[in-house]
């Protein structure tokens, strides 16, 4: 079984409400270095199977129709989680 | 942020960049400027030339753009807007505390307590992302009531869609309607009516109309204007971004400044937790009296609300534009003045109370600045990094734009519609057929239960909602202490205002004053929402202007003068000159009813068996323009019913005084679907069956059974009374001159009609399945 | 009127807060004042409850409900006196978004997600009262059918079974969806109350159902319901006795 993940953020140039609202409480509970705050979606999609590159591509295409509205969002990430687990430990351990 | 511009970042120290500067354009006048994709004519743009004395800078290219455009100048309508107020008498005017022209009119509605309302449209924005242009049309207009000093109290929304089978209304509804709750919803207003109906008219242009009501003591009305020489100018609320002026990116290319400006949103998101704060916050700086003048920032923003706040104040008024706090520091001049970012507020404010009025906002955490201030220069002068950019008269920007008289004209196609009745078409006889008939209409998606839609609107909150949904009109308390409140009903028939768009107006107000009456309020006034297609369209334009012809002399008529309003044009992507060019013309038209004690409102429904059921009114052959032509038949051609406002003076005078003598256990008005559809909706309303007989309307008003329960002639309404006291419901009636005839008794659990016909009847069950189903069906 | 305070109960004074984005607050203080209490408006930056007897903390959309329901409210000064006043016994009432900010503030077990039908849902709510001896629901009966409105998005009672079992054997789940579960919580749980009993949440409205006129229906008719005036009188009641 494979799993793909998918990102979605509110485009830069739109107002995220969610992220404001964020960014304005974090200062009050001591949390002063964080200027700003935006808050996206994350999918997890499964397949049977590997994730293949033509998954990869039929994943985009859902991303990009359904996942996210393209008025308002931009698709960030499509990728294979399993993949890229090794990555994003590896950026986890240094931070 | 993308793109952000170092220049823009950082302090004084940095290089000035280049700007469009009123010197800059003296010394320039041959520089090319996009005036045409900005959307202004060469007339127009040759006008902006002489009224300057040169060319305009960027910055001015884009106020004036925005603020003589149809949206915000009214120029294809204004001359026929007129009417309304040209016909509205000083007996009309005597409940107006303020008329036409502000945000919102304010009515008086006695013990010192005014309301004010109107009503707008978001309807493209809608189409392009109905969430977030549902969403902020609810917000502009609640802004609208918040800025006449008012505190918001109820929403309404008027809904159109395309056809139910068409794949793209689905997208649509489901975007709108969740939009109008997920925004209404977290304002904490009861949502307390409105409309919806589906119509292949209406794809691709669909309507998405709001309406709010506030409150507001006499002494506490605010107006637009900037006066008081000195007095400061503060911009609160959301920060400034690009949103809405995605389709004015040309000006980027516009810039002096180097780099490439970030891509511009054309849509604006909506922040509802802002708009409440603001509501909140703006009340309590009303309350502490801190605010001079107060402007609400929607279509051309900052453009807007300063030419606005300057040319109805004395003098004139500075602005520094880089005290505007921005979302997206790329923004170039023209943009700041054009962008419609959501949930800000412009007030004027005398410089000894401007620390109480930042101690509030900062209560709230709402972010304020001052960015310029009142002066008796008669100019509106605009600074940017130090260079003036703007020098205008704001007169020439907010009141002075462009006025056409479009040409219009009776379309070829009018006449042969008109022609085309429904007497050829085959009508139900038997008890059997009618009775089928009466239940297809239940369940179509234009006469079926709404509650799909309005059980995802709050309709508590506030804890003044008398009624609501599925009654006739909204009804709210206003004071407390007395329960003296308010009634609202808005109406609009786009078929029938095809056939007729002078009858389908005044239709429009007349149902709307019978919805109001129907639930014991006292009719008072209009507020009107005119979707129409193209002006350039000489049929459209036609239209436009026989259904202002129409609204304002029935306005006159009924005595209820328009209070403010907006138009709707360009709903129109047909080819022009054909039938099905534009939209159904739809000219939405809410009526406000004032009651002395909303507790005694009048539901839509029988609540227990053993009234007496009686139709006030007569009723005749007109079923043109029907529900039952529609459904039936998908036919729309001949002439609507007839306009009868006497008769609708007369009907609501019985029903005010019914509810006031505790006459009137139940009323419902007659519209669409007729009698048949009103019977079983008042059953439905609290599970209550009725048995009745058609005999008395089909003998004294000669008409068929089918007729008597189809027909939709006006000013008509169902009301059930105690057996006790029906002879005195009777008699006023009589004294009033309102037909009345008994149709029968409230209880069972069935609808039964009795006629020459034959009998028929529909278990409630089977009705409520019928009248539930269909929207949930369809979209849940 | 279902019930009327006795006199003696006058002058008893129950706090409402108000967050950005609180919604029900003027009709949480009218309701007390209809059950014959004083309502004390408390404001979520001030950590001193002004001496407050009881506290409701009313429903809304406090900071949008953008993180999640309740998320940030939970951290106001004022909080962490509910907090310390909760401990000592205070009875406090958390109505919609207030019970999710209580949870979001340990002060209840469980959590609040979306509907299960992902809408919005407004509806006058069928209840039965299961635990008629907490602060707040002292004059009701064991058993007793209510209705008051229910107005919410995020509406699913979630907890693990554990926590659940627990909430059952303790008798702590006071309230419980009848007929119909509006938004798929565990086990029809509409609401909660702590192990004190003084501390109770639910997600329908109370405040919404104290008036003649303005409620959902009732048995004598359309917007007759009063049955969300005895939580207010039972807090005045409970306080008498304390």
């Amino acid at each position: 079984m494979g799993r793909v993940v998918v990102e979605v953020m509110p485009k830069p140039e739109i107002l995220d409400p969610q992220g404001k609202a964020v960014v304005g409480a974090l200062p009050r509970l001591g949390f002063t270095q964080f200027t700003s705050v935006r808050q996206g979606k994350r999918f997890e999609l499964e397949v049977e199977g590997d994730v293949t590159p033509e998954v990869l591509a039929a994943a985009q295409a859902a991303a990009e129709t359904l996942l996210s509205n393209p008025i308002i969002e931009d698709v960030v990430r499509v990728a294979d989680v399993e993949a890229d687990a090794a990555g994003t430990i590896t950026s986890a351990g240094l931070a | 942020m993308t793109a952000a511009d170092p220049t823009v970042q950082a302090a004084s120290p940095a290089p000035r960049p280049r700007l469009d500067t009123v010197e800059n354009a003296a010394s320039t006048p041959d520089e090319t400027q996009p005036y045409a994709e900005l959307g202004l004519k060469p007339d127009e743009y040759e006008r902006i030339r002489e009224i300057l004395g040169r060319r305009p800078t960027a910055a001015e290219l884009a106020m004036y753009s925005v603020m003589w455009s149809e949206h915000c100048s009214y120029k294809s309508s204004k001359v026929h807007l007129r009417k309304f107020g040209e016909r509205v008498t000083e007996e009309m005017k005597q409940h107006l505390l303020v008329g036409i022209g502000e945000n919102a009119g304010v009515v008086d509605i006695g013990d010192g307590w005014a309301v004010t309302f109107k009503v707008e449209s978001h309807n493209h924005p809608s189409f392009v992302e109905p969430y977030q242009g549902a969403a902020t049309g609810v917000g502009g207009i609640v802004r609208d009531i918040i800025s006449m000093g008012a505190r918001p109290v109820a929403v309404m929304d008027q809904l159109r869609f395309g056809a139910v089978d068409n794949p793209d209304t689905a997208r649509v509804v489901h975007g709108v309607v969740s939009g109008v709750g997920g925004y209404g919803n977290s304002l904490g207003l009861p949502n307390v009516g409105g409309e919806l109906v589906f119509d292949a008219s209406y794809q691709g242009n669909p309507l998405v109309n709001a309406l709010c009501v506030g409150v507001l003591r006499h002494e506490d009305i605010h107006l637009a204007n900037a006066s008081g020489v000195g007095n400061k100018v503060i911009l609160f609320g959301a920060r400034t971004g690009g949103d809405g002026i995605g389709g004015a990116s040309i000006l980027a290319s516009e810039t002096f400044e180097d780099g490439v400006p970030a891509k511009r949103p054309s849509v604006q998101v909506g922040d509802p937790f802002m708009e409440k704060v603001l509501i909140e916050c703006c009340l309590e700086l009303f309350s502490a009296d801190v605010v001079e003048g107060i402007q609400d920032l929607g279509a051309a923003g900052i453009s807007c609300a300063t030419s606005e706040l300057a040319s109805n104040g004395e003098g004139g008024m500075h602005v520094d534009l880089d005290s505007v706090l921005l979302r997206d520091p790329s923004l170039n001049a023209g943009e700041i003045l054009m962008s419609e970012s959501q949930e800000r507020m412009m007030a004027v404010v005398r410089p000894e109370k401007l620390e109480e009025f930042l101690a509030i906002t900062a209560k709230w955490d709402v972010e304020t600045s001052v960015i310029g201030e009142v002066n008796d220069s008669g100019r509106l002068t605009i600074d940017h990094h130090g260079q003036r950019i703007v020098d205008v008269d704001p007169r020439t920007v907010a009141h002075e734009g462009p006025v056409y008289h479009r040409p219009y004209a009776r379309p070829a196609w009018q006449d042969e519609l008109n022609a085309s009745t429904t007497a050829s078409l085959a009508r139900p006889e038997s008890a059997d057929e009618l009775r089928a008939t009466a239940l297809r209409l239940l369940a179509s998606p234009n006469l079926a239960s709404k509650s799909w839609v309005t059980d995802q609107y709050d309709r508590f909150v506030q804890g003044n909602t008398a009624l609501a949904q599925p009654d006739d009109g909204g009804v709210v308390r206003v004071d407390e202490s007395t329960n003296l409140g308010v009634a609202l009903a808005t109406d609009a028939n786009g078929r029938y205002a095809k056939l007729d768009p002078r009858a389908g107006a005044a239709l429009a107000l007349a149902e709307a004053y019978r919805n109001v009456a129907v639930t014991g309020a006292t009719p008072m006034a209009v507020t009107d929402c005119l979707n129409f297609g193209s002006p350039e369209n000489p049929d459209s334009m036609w239209q436009l202007v026989e259904a202002i012809e129409g609204l304002a002399d029935a306005c006159q008529e009924l005595g209820v003068p328009v209070t403010g309003g907006n138009v709707s044009l360009y709903n129109e992507t047909g080819e022009p000159g054909r039938i099905d060019s534009a939209i159904h013309p739809t000219p939405v038209v809410g009526v406000l009813g004032v009651l002395d004690d909303v507790r005694t409102a009048t539901a839509s429904g029988w609540q227990s068996a053993g009234l007496r059921v009686l139709l006030l009114g007569a009723t005749a052959d007109e079923l043109d323009g029907s529900a039952w032509a529609d459904v039936e038949h998908q036919h729309l051609g001949g002439l609507p019913p007839r306009v009868d406002l006497a008769a609708e003076k007369a009907l609501a005078s019985v029903l005010v005084a019914a509810r006031g003598d505790g006459l009137a256990a139940a009323a419902h008005d007659l519209s669409e679907g007729g009698l048949a559809q009103a019977l079983l909706e008042a059953s439905l309303r609290f599970g209550v069956g009725v048995r009745v007989s058609l005999d008395g309307v089909t003998q004294r008003d000669g008409v068929s059974p089918f007729v008597a329960l189809f027909s939709e002639t006006t000013a008509r309404a169902l009301v059930a009374v105690d057996p006790a006291r029906e002879a005195e419901l009777v008699a006023a009636a009589e004294v009033a001159g309102v037909p009345v005839v008994a149709l029968g008794e409230t209880g069972g659990d069935a609808v039964v009609v009795e006629s020459a016909a034959g009998g028929f009847d529909i278990a409630l069950d089977e009705a409520r399945e019928a009248f539930e189903g269909t929207l949930p069906r369809i979209f849940g | 009127m279902t019930a009327v305070a006795p006199e003696t109960l006058d002058g008893a004074r129950v706090g409402v807060i108000t967050f950005p984005g609180t919604l029900d607050d003027r009709d949480a203080a009218r309701a007390v004042r209809l059950a014959g209490g004083t309502p004390v408006a408390l404001w979520h930056a001030d950590a001193d409850l002004h001496g407050v007897d009881a506290v409701v903390i009313p429903g809304g959309f406090s900071y949008g409900d953008y993180l999640r329901a309740g998320a940030i409210s939970r951290f106001a000064p004022a909080m962490g006196s509910v907090a310390d006043a909760a401990q000592g016994g205070m009875p406090v009432l958390g109505i919609c978004n207030g019970f999710q900010i209580l949870t979001e503030a340990h002060l209840l077990p469980g959590s609040m997600v979306k509907n299960d039908h992902l809408q919005f849902i407004c509806r006058e709510q069928p209840l039965v009262v299961e635990n008629a001896s907490t602060a707040w629901t002292n004059q009701f009966e064991a058993g007793q059918r209510i209705t008051i409105p229910l107005k919410n998005q995020d509406g699913q009672y979630v907890a693990d079974e554990r926590t659940l079992d627990e909430l059952e054997g303790e008798g702590r789940v006071v309230f419980r969806y009848d007929g119909w579960n509006p938004n798929g919580s565990r086990r029809d749980i509409a609401g909660i109350t702590n192990e004190r009993g003084n501390v109770v949440g639910l997600m329908p409205h109370p405040e919404h159902a104290v008036e003649p006129g303005f409620g959902p229906a009732g048995k004598a008719g359309v917007r007759t319901g009063t049955d969300g005036l005895t939580f207010f009188t039972s807090v005045l009641a409970a306080l008498v006795k304390a």
